[in-house]
C-alpha cells in the first residue's frame, strides 16, 4: 500500500492544512520531550531536524548526559541545518542547574531552540518543572527539546512526548554498502491535541524539514513498508 | 654584587653595589669582563619589569608631599613641591622626612630642589649630595662644575661633545649659543640636543611634568540608617547600588566587565562577592540579575550597615542605537544571557564550538569559554567528510571482530553490549601529526558505521597491522551519529 507521505516544514512556507492536521509535527513552538536510549544518537538529529535552518540553540547538558553519549560536534552540525558559530552548549552539574538554565535560555528572545539533555528520571524534573518549562516555551515562542536518556515517561506538561529509535537508514545513492540518510522510528505516546501513533521519520536536507511516513504496527506489514536493509 | 640582563652580545651589567664599584665595575661591562677583574663575583638577574611596577607604584606613594609626581626612567622620580614644601616645615625639612621615609622601605634616595626639572635631575643624579636645595639664582652656578651627561643626554650626544672637548656643563654654557644652535638645528630629539637641554636646565625652555591621574573608582555606596539583617532588604539595596551605578558608567560612557558588592556588617565584617560580564554593560536589571543566588550565601550576623558596588573592571561603552532589525538588541540579550548562565554555572561550564587548525577530530574542534571572544585558529581545518553528530568525551575502546585484518569492522563490543554491523562506510585516513606526538604515534583510519538496528556510530582503529609502531591495531568509538 502507499505510505502517506506527510510533509512539515519548519520554514513558513504553507503546508496543505488537510495534511497539517494529520501530522503530529508541532506546528508552532512547544515543549516536547524525547525518550531515547543512550546509544542511539538519532534522536538529537530528530531534534535539530526541526529547528529553524541556522538558527541560535542553547544546548544544555547535565553531567552524567555528558559524560555518557559524549558532547555534540559543532562540525556535524551542517549536515542538519545548524550553524556552529550559533551554538552554545551549557554543562550543569544537576538537573537542577539544567532546567535554571533552560528557563533562564527562555528568557532571550534571540534563540531559536533549546536542547537539554537529562540521564534517567531525575526527581527535579516533576510536573511543575516541565509546565514552567512548557508555558514559557509557548509564551517565547522557543522550541523546547527535552531529551530524556535511559528515561521513564513519568508524570510531565509537556506537549509531546516521543520514543525515538533509529530504523535502519535509506539505501546510499552511490555505494550500496554504505550508511544512506538516517531514517528514525518516532513513537508518540502522549500528545496535546494530535493523534498518538507511529511514523517512519526522515530528514529531507535540501529542504530542511522531517518527512513523517506512518509506520504500520503489524510486524509483517512494516516488512512491507519499509525499506528492505542491505547487509554487505 | 652585580645584577645582570640579557644584552646583544651576552649578559651585561645591570647595576651593581657599591663594593663592585669600588672593584672596578661599571654598568654596562660584559659579565665575562667583569669576572676577570673579579673572580668571586656575585651574579643575579635584574627583574626590570618588577623594577618598573613597583617605581609605577612608588610614584603614587610619593604624593604624600606633593601632588604631582612622576618616575623618571628607570630609577628616578620627579615630584612637583611648588607651593607644598610648606606643609612639611620647608623645603629642608621635607628632604629630611623624604630621605627618613625611603630608608624606612630600605631605599636610598639622593634628593635635590631646584628650579628646574633638568637642574634637579642633574644635581641629584651627579651633584654628590645625599640632599641639596637650589635657588633660582644660583642654578647656572651649581649647573657649570657637573659634567654633560648630567644634561640628560644619550651616549652618543656625550661622545660627540667629549670628542669637541666640552666635558662639563660650565664649558659648553661658555661656547656661543649661536655655534651650538647651528650645530644641533636640526636634532629634534631632546636627548641628543644639548642647546634644548641646558635651556631646560636653566628655565629659558619649559618642560612639563605630566603627572598620571588615579581614576577615581567607579563605585556606588549606600548608607544605611537603620543596620537591616536580612538579605530581602540587601537584594532591594543591590537593585538601588545597580541603578546608582549604571547612572555613573553611563554619565563615564563606559560598561561594566567586572563588579564587586561589599557589604559591611556592624561588627566590623566585610561581605564580598564578585561577577564578571562578558561585554561591556551599565543595564541596572542584568547587573542585579548576576548576583542571583551569590547573595543567599552572605551571613548577615546583628545587621549591614552600608554596601558599595565598585565597578572594578570597565570598558569605553557608547551608546548604541536599535537598528531596524533589532540585531543589536538581540545580540546584547544573547551575550547578556551567557553572562548569567557564566555567573551561576562558571566560566568554564558555559562553551562554543571553536576550529582550529587540525584533522585530528578532537583537536580540530575544541570547545572554548562563550564569554571570552575566540575566533579560533586563522589556520582552521574545513573537513569535507561528514562528521557525526556527538564526540565522546574520549575514545572508548571497543573490541571488533573484522572480515579483513585493515578493513572494516564486523562486529564490534562496546560497553559490554555486541553491536553487529550492517553497513559500514570508510577508511577516512587520519595520519598522526608528527609536529605535535612522538614517533610511536599511529594513524587513524575513522569508518561510519551502522549496525543492524540502525543505530550509528564513528569507530576507528589505531594503526595498521605490520606499521612497527605497537603490536595489533586497537580499535575505538569515538562518535555517535544520528
Amino acid at each position: 500500500m502507499e505510505p502517506d507521505v506527510s510533509p512539515v516544514s519548519n520554514d513558513n512556507s504553507p503546508v496543505d492544512d488537510r495534511r497539517a492536521d494529520s501530522t503530529p509535527l508541532a506546528a508552532k513552538p512547544q515543549l516536547v520531550e524525547l525518550f531515547s536510549d543512550f546509544r542511539d544518537a538519532g534522536v538529537a538529529g530528530f531534534a535539530l531536524a526541526q529547528v529553524p535552518r541556522g538558527g541560535r540553540i542553547l544546548w544544555v547538558q547535565e553531567r552524567m548526559a555528558a559524560l555518557e553519549t559524549g558532547r555534540p560536534f559543532g562540525q556535524g552540525f551542517g549536515r542538519f541545518g545548524g550553524d556552529p558559530e550559533q551554538l552554545v552548549l551549557a554543562c550543569s552539574r544537576n538537573t537542577g542547574d539544567l532546567l535554571w538554565t533552560m528557563e533562564e535560555g527562555l528568557r532571550c528572545t534571540s534563540i531559536a531552540a533549546i536542547i537539554g539533555e537529562v540521564w534517567g528520571d531525575p526527581k527535579a524534573l516533576d510536573f511543575t518543572a516541565t509546565k514552567r518549562l512548557a508555558m514559557r516555551a509557548e509564551r517565547q515562542g522557543v522550541h523546547v527539546f527535552l531529551i530524556r536518556f535511559q528515561g521513564h515517561p513519568n508524570l510531565s506538561a509537556a506537549r509531546q512526548r516521543w520514543n525515538i529509535s533509529s530504523l535502519p537508514s535509506a539505501p546510499h545513492p552511490y555505494d550500496g554498502k554504505a550508511p544512506g540518510i538516517p531514517r528514525w522510528r518516532a513513537e508518540l505516546f502522549r500528545a496535546r491535541g494530535a493523534k498518538p501513533g507511529i511514523w517512519q521519520a526522515e530528514y529531507d536536507r535540501a529542504a530542511h524539514r522531517l518527512d513523517l511516513v506512518p509506520l504500520l504496527s503489524h510486524p509483517a506489514m512494516a516488512e512491507e513498508a519499509a525499506p528492505q536493509v542491505q547487509t554487505g | 654584587m652585580v645584577l645582570a640582563r640579557e644584552a646583544t652580545h651576552g649578559r651585561v651589567v645591570h647595576d651593581c653595589n657599591a663594593a663592585a664599584v669600588a672593584a672596578g665595575i661599571s654598568r654596562g661591562s660584559r659579565i665575562t669582563d667583569m669576572r676577570a677583574i673579579l673572580p668571586d663575583l656575585r651574579v643575579e638577574d635584574a627583574a626590570c619589569a618588577a623594577d618598573a611596577a613597583d617605581l609605577a607604584m612608588l610614584s603614587f606613594w610619593v604624593r604624600r608631599w606633593c601632588p604631582w609626581a612622576q618616575s623618571d626612567g628607570a630609577d628616578g622620580l620627579l615630584l612637583d613641591c611648588t607651593g607644598s614644601d610648606h606643609l612639611h616645615g620647608g623645603e629642608e625639612a621635607m628632604l629630611r622626612e623624604m630621605t627618613r621615609a625611603f630608608a624606612a622601605m630600605g631605599l636610598t634616595a639622593r634628593l635635590a630642589i631646584a628650579p628646574t626639572i633638568g637642574t634637579a635631575w642633574a644635581l641629584a643624579r651627579h651633584g654628590g649630595h645625599k640632599r641639596f636645595i637650589c635657588e633660582e639664582a644660583d642654578a647656572a652656578r651649581h649647573l657649570a662644575p657637573l659634567p654633560v651627561p648630567a644634561l640628560r643626554l644619550d651616549g652618543a650626544t656625550v661622545l660627540l661633545l667629549k670628542r669637541l672637548g666640552l666635558k662639563s656643563i660650565g664649558a659648553l654654557m661658555d661656547v656661543p649659543r649661536e655655534a651650538l644652535i647651528r650645530r644641533f638645528r636640526r636634532i629634534e630629539a631632546p636627548s641628543a640636543n644639548p642647546v634644548l637641554r641646558l635651556d631646560q636646565a636653566l628655565g629659558r625652555h619649559k618642560e612639563l611634568l605630566v603627572s598620571e591621574d588615579i581614576a577615581p573608582p567607579l563605585r556606588a555606596l549606600r548608607k544605611l540608617a537603620e543596620p537591616i539583617g536580612h538579605l530581602d532588604g540587601l537584594s532591594q539595596i543591590l537593585r538601588d547600588l545597580a541603578v546608582d551605578l549604571c547612572a555613573l558608567l553611563e554619565r563615564e560612557g563606559r560598561g561594566a566587565r567586572g563588579l564587586v558588592f561589599t557589604a559591611y556588617r556592624v561588627d566590623g565584617g566585610v561581605l564580598q562577592c564578585d561577577v564578571r560580564t562578558g561585554r561591556a554593560n551599565r543595564d541596572p536589571a542584568h547587573l542585579t540579575a548576576l548576583f542571583d543566588g551569590k547573595l543567599d550565601r552572605f551571613d548577615p550576623g546583628f545587621g549591614i550597615e552600608a554596601a558599595a558596588l565598585e565597578a572594578v573592571d570597565s570598558e569605553v561603552l557608547a551608546a548604541a542605537q536599535d537598528d531596524l532589525t533589532g540585531k543589536t538588541r538581540d545580540d546584547m540579550a544573547f551575550t547578556g544571557l551567557i553572562d548569567r548562565l557564566v555567573a551561576r554555572l562558571g566560566i568554564g561550564a558555559v562553551l562554543k564550538p571553536v576550529r582550529q587548525g587540525s584533522h585530528i577530530p578532537e583537536r580540530g574542534e575544541l570547545w572554548a569559554p562563550a564569554a571570552i571572544e575566540n575566533a579560533g585558529s586563522l589556520s582552521a581545518v574545513q573537513r569535507r567528510t561528514t562528521t557525526p553528530l556527538r564526540m565522546l568525551q574520549r575514545p572508548e575502546e571497543a573490541e571488533v571482530i573484522h572480515a579483513v585484518p585493515d578493513g572494516p569492522p564486523a562486529r564490534f563490543r562496546w560497553r559490554y553490549k555486541l553491536h553487529d554491523v550492517a553497513r559500514s562506510q570508510g577508511p577516512e585516513r587520519i595520519a598522526p601529526e608528527w609536529w605535535r606526538e612522538n614517533s610511536r604515534a599511529r594513524l587513524r583510519d575513522y569508518y561510519h558505521v551502522e549496525d543492524s538496528e540502525g543505530r550509528r556510530f564513528w569507530l576507528y582503529r589505531e594503526g595498521l597491522m605490520d606499521d612497527g609502531r605497537g603490536g595489533n591495531p586497537q580499535w575505538f568509538v569515538h562518535g555517535l551519529d544520528a
